[in-house]
């Protein structure tokens, strides 16, 4: 029986990392030559952790299913880094900024770690300057800040719309040095396909070479997960199209918790669906609500005029036009968070106001702005994501309104870990968004580059020395032993299984009803009746999937379908589970919303009294149930109260 | 609309390739190229053929994995953006459309339009970073940096590594890419310290893995799909010299 | 410092150092070559001729010459081979990008070139080195008289074609090489580049045209 134990230090909240790192054990340079780390994945958690690990004198294996390290999704992160470095002097503070992201998370966060979190925020802008990260500068040389969502501070530090791709080079660039150097073993296109366990703890990784297709075994005294989030199991999302959920599920199925897998965030403002053949959905910066406006038609006949093509949003009178936040929300207006804008767009469009031909987008309208502040004006604020925007519509936003419609950006929940990012199973660690994270509910925006690079510079190179501490005895131990035998058994067996069905389906196919499956049951809006049924279409999609998918090609080849079938058989599985996750979850809180539970307004209506807990789930075996778990939060420096964007 | 696909198929580094006729109909206009390609790997699949292979991830224009020769440009008919950027209604109905992967020594082919760019990785790990371990950095506005130079860094620094410069080039030279790397650090005094160790052993790097030479002919300032421009070169032939003498 | 001579920069360093030597130097022949238009004269050439083959420091200077020719070819050659090596296999598709024209030719406008230094090499100045050129007494002192041979050679067409397609394809060459160099020894600038492309084409402008116009004249006189 799994007993859950957070592992908080004593003392008060501001001094239980200090404590922490003063009493924990550490292990001495000669000993750390000896020890080997496996780190899976490359993005900010995964390299930053790889390069710190690497320069303290560890031996890393570093892995990437990507053909190159600096590929990771971090990457694709716009807007910036959120520290409580108080730069511009307007009363920021560590507590500051620790309270909003407990308080953005909806109240569903560990208040020891996001305290952590925001402690080790100041070091993370330092040493990222220190490697030449090209931030935003004020014209006296210091380092310039913008505002964000959820904050009364300025404290994002930003590198033009591209702070993820700067802050993740940056890590990159350390894991190289340390790459050449000899300390770490870089394995670009490898992917984990299985986690080794030798005496209950983990000891190895199964990895299969993406262009051999030959499966490959590597021995270390700890595994480090910093394999990024599941947003893929709705198919369409703004993850990267090789984002997937495998390695943490491999963990998962060996006896690993999986916390908070029901929360998600959707971000409201992504370039809407075109078609069938769509792969994947753009992310257009939040910024753009500071001055546009979002409204649908206030008529029906307007809206199927839009959807017929008959209509443009220009044809509509002023008179006519629904601006349905500032009509909800009259204080935050075109302003409130995340959860909130998307769940409002979802409402008009289900009722059948939608303003394209799928009748899934709401317009997002700067008409005002450009004749209030001028064209130029709006041009030099947001003209590069204009552009963006009208290279994939074709829509030239500066005389059209704009389209928007949520999609699925990012997942709070992962692997469970306690505050050494240690999970249930000793020796497996979890880093960024691969761990249930700080976020709890809800993440704000600039906060997820902050807590990848707080984990992996600051918070595990300390951490995991607790546990390798205890290991400087376990020799390097050789791949033949019967441990990596069985697992690398069970992954052909696996793969065979997968190349053996020779149905008729194609993985996308079927990846795209999952997709649909999930979005319309557990996706911005919830219930107990959809839950169930989503629930039951998934069981029957994956008795379709082992039933009748088609894979050409070979096993033991670079195969492109295997590798996808391969991530898909796990989000079927995961997607039961999130599912399963919402069922429990009787409240409504940040990204997650049961219709069941708001107020008489709509608003979510968290339940404070029977929900404050992390649920954390052990796999019980295939068709078995899995376990819960409950971490009860206890918040003891934080005030709980309900969010109110009126 | 309907396309004429004329896509390079290689079984693996050392098997020659050849070019397959393919033949699409009813593309959305609205597609994204990857996504056109999608619908032809669907296709392909249905029939039991093995779907064509190319790398991508992100589809949003900023991991780098993507890269097509499409009608003798590296990233296709558009400017400033990559592959996955690129949409359909850049052609027209009944267009045909030439495939090819990146071409160069230093790129090996590994199957169809996927190619091996770990030298790109091997030239910034020769030197494409500063020396500075973790928690040994001094608060970050102790280190004052002019605000046209952070720009000027910013902008060596949105290089996404995808390889088309060298695609593009006449000589395969990988010039663009280096020089945006050591352009990005020098102008930072971060990065200055060991500007000289830098630029040394990059450049050696460089001519190790089999890069052609720049001439200055400006295709890898024309296809780079985030704008580095030729001046990243002309500041790594100073830093160079500077280095050198 | 020794890798300037096996480098890939430090080989670009040492070409476009030779070529902005040439591109002096070519200034120079054509002043020279322009006063047998000039001066009605002609003895006034073939006394600047004279210095130019007998004067010390012309023949140090030679030497310098041949070297920076010789460096720019091996280098160019050197160079171009690797270029080649770099990409074994072509593009089925050529190239479609939007780049400066002239640059794809470099190496085809530098051996026209070539072929015709080969030709003028052996016809002048081997023939002036080596005596046996055509001889005018002036003030008791033996000139050689190129200026009469020129003008005889200008007055076949074939030549003249010949001599001005050479400096046509010469200047294409030059146009792309000019402002190169420059931006191989690192000078780049926004304000001052485009300058220097500004000067490239008035440059080979004015090295075609100088060069062209005495055949020309010649001819049609």
């Amino acid at each position: 029986m799994v007993k859950l134990n957070s592992r908080i230090p004593d003392g008060p909240l501001a001094e239980k990392w200090s404590n922490y790192k003063s009493n924990q054990n550490l292990v001495n340079p000669a000993n750390k030559r000896k020890l080997d780390v496996i780190v899976i994945g490359t993005g900010l958690a995964g390299a930053s952790a790889a390069a710190s690990l690497a320069e303290m004198g560890f031996k890393v294996k570093s892995f990437c299913y990507q053909d190159s390290p600096r590929r990771a999704h971090s990457i694709a992160a716009q807007g910036g880094i959120n520290a409580a470095k108080n730069y511009q002097n307007d009363g920021d503070s560590i507590y500051r900024l620790f309270y909003d992201t407990i308080k953005g998370g909806d109240y569903r966060s560990r208040e020891a770690n996001v305290y952590r979190l925001a402690e080790v925020s100041n070091e993370i802008i330092d040493q990222c300057v220190a490697q030449g990260v090209p931030f935003a500068r004020e014209y006296g040389g210091t380092l310039d800040n913008r505002s964000f969502g959820g904050a009364l501070v300025s404290r994002t530090f930003y590198a033009r719309g591209q702070t993820g791709q700067q802050l993740l080079l940056g890590a990159y660039q350390a894991q190289a040095r340390q790459v050449k150097k000899g300390n770490i073993e870089m394995y670009p296109r490898m992917e984990m396909y299985n986690l080794v366990m030798v005496d209950g703890k983990a000891r190895g990784i199964i990895g299969r070479d993406v262009i051999t297709g030959k499966l490959e075994r590597f021995s270390a005294h700890a595994v480090v997960l910093a394999s990024g989030g599941y947003g893929n199991v709705f198919f369409l999302s703004t993850m990267a199209m090789g984002a997937n959920a495998s390695a943490a599920w491999q963990c998962y199925k060996k006896g690993a918790l999986f916390g908070n897998p029901c929360f998600v965030q959707i971000h409201p403002t992504c370039i809407p669906v075109h078609g069938e053949a769509q792969s994947k959905l753009t992310l257009m910066s939040e910024s753009l609500r500071n001055d546009g406006r979002i409204w649908v038609p206030k008529k029906k006949e307007d809206a199927e005029g839009l959807q017929k093509g008959t209509l443009r949003g220009g044809d509509i009178p002023e008179e006519d036009r629904d601006y349905y936040l500032e009509r909800r929300y009259p204080a935050f207006g075109n302003l409130v968070p995340r959860d909130v804008a998307s769940r409002a767009a979802k409402e008009r469009c289900d009722a059948g106001y939608g303003v394209n031909s799928t009748g899934l987008a709401v317009f997002l309208d700067f008409k005002d702005a450009i004749e209030r502040l001028g064209k130029d004006v709006i041009e030099a604020k947001y003209g590069n994501l204009f552009q963006m925007y009208e290279k994939i519509t074709d829509h030239n936003p500066y005389k059209v309104p704009m389209m928007i419609y949520p999609a699925i950006h990012y997942s709070m929940g992962g692997i469970w870990v306690d505050y050494e990012l240690h999970s249930t199973i000793p020796g497996l660690f979890a880093t960024g968004e691969s761990n249930f994270s700080d976020h709890g509910a809800n993440r704000l925006g600039a906060s997820a580059l902050m807590q990848g690079l707080a984990d992996g510079y600051f918070v595990l190179p300390y951490t995991i020395q607790n546990y390798l501490a205890d290991e400087i005895n376990t020799p390097r131990f050789k791949t033949d032993i019967p441990e990596f035998e069985e697992a690398e058994k069970e992954v052909r067996e696996q793969l065979e299984k997968l190349m053996a069905i020779r149905g008729t389906m194609s993985v996308d196919t079927l990846h795209k009803k999952l997709g649909k499956i999930m979005w319309d049951g557990v996706g911005m809006a919830r219930n107990k009746e959809g839950l169930l049924k989503a629930r039951e279409e998934i069981r029957k999609l994956k008795e379709v999937f082992w039933f009748d998918l088609k894979i050409p090609g070979k096993i033991d080849d670079l195969n492109g379908e295997l590798q996808k079938a391969s991530r898909l058989a796990d989000f079927i599985e995961l997607g039961e589970l999130m599912a399963m996750d919402a069922l429990i979850r009787e409240e409504s809180c940040g990204g997650h919303f049961r219709e069941e539970y708001q107020t008489e307004e709509g608003e979510a209506l968290r339940d404070d009294k029977n929900m404050t807990f992390v649920a954390a789930w052990e796999y019980k075996g295939e068709d078995k149930d899995p376990a819960l778990h409950k971490e009860n939060l206890d918040f003891k420096y934080i005030e709980v109260k309900q969010r109110n964007y009126k | 609309m309907n396309l004429k696909l004329k896509i390079w198929r290689q079984k693996d580094p050392n098997t020659r390739g050849k070019f397959v006729n393919y033949r699409l109909r009813d593309i959305s206009a609205d597609s994204s190229f990857l996504e056109m390609l999608d619908v032809l790997n669907e296709e392909l699949i249905s029939k039991g053929e093995e779907p064509v292979v190319y790398d991508h991830d992100c589809r949003e224009g900023i991991c780098g994995a993507c890269g097509l020769y499409i009608n003798g440009r590296p990233h296709g008919p558009d400017s400033l953006i990559t592959v996955c950027q690129l949409h359909m209604r850049k052609f027209k109905d009944g267009d045909t459309i030439v495939i090819e992967p990146w071409r160069a020594r230093a790129f090996p082919i590994i199957r169809d339009l996927m190619v091996n760019r770990n030298a790109f990785d091997a030239l910034i790990q020769e030197g494409g970073y500063v020396s500075v371990n973790t928690g040994s950095a001094p608060d970050a506005n102790a280190i004052l940096v002019k605000k046209e130079h952070a720009d000027l860094s910013m902008d060596a620094a949105a290089c996404i590594g995808c390889g088309a410069c060298v695609a593009a080039c006449k000589n395969a030279s990988a010039m663009l890419f280096v020089g945006a790397k050591i352009s990005q650090l020098a102008l930072l005094p971060q990065g200055k310290i060991e500007s000289n160790r830098r630029v040394m052993d990059m450049v050696a790097k460089m001519d190790e893995l089999g890069f052609g030479n720049c001439t200055n002919t400006g295709a890898c300032e024309a296809e780079c799909p985030k704008g580095i421009t030729l001046t990243n070169i002309a500041r790594l032939n100073r830093e160079y010299y500077k280095a050198t003498f | 410092m020794s890798s300037i001579f096996t480098s890939s920069l430090g080989k670009k360093l040492l070409m476009s150092l030779a070529g902005i030597f040439l591109i002096i130097f070519l200034l120079v022949h054509m002043g020279i070559n322009l006063l047998i238009v000039i001066f009605d004269d002609p003895m006034v050439y073939n006394k600047a001729a004279h210095i130019m083959s007998t004067n010390i420091l012309i023949k140090i200077f030679e030497i310098i010459l041949f070297g920076g020719f010789l460096l720019h070819m091996i280098y160019a050659l050197i160079l171009q081979i690797q270029n080649w090596v770099a990409r074994p296999n072509r593009y089925n598709k050529a190239n479609y990008s939007n780049t400066s024209f002239f640059s794809k030719f470099m190496i085809h406008t530098a051996l026209i070139t070539l072929v015709f230094l080969v030709i003028h090499m052996m016809d002048f100045y081997l023939k002036a080195k080596f005596g046996h050129a055509a001889e005018v007494i002036v003030d008791g002192k033996a000139y050689h008289d190129f200026a009469s041979e020129i003008i005889d050679k200008f007055k076949m067409l074939p030549f003249v074609i010949f001599y001005i397609a050479a400096f046509v394809f010469l200047g294409f060459h030059l146009v792309h090489g000019f402002q190169s160099a420059f931006k191989t020894l690192g000078m780049d600038h926004k304000k001052y580049t485009p300058v220097v492309q500004f000067l490239a084409i008035i440059y080979s402008t004015i090295i075609v045209g100088g060069f062209s116009f005495i055949p020309v004249y010649i001819y049609f006189l």
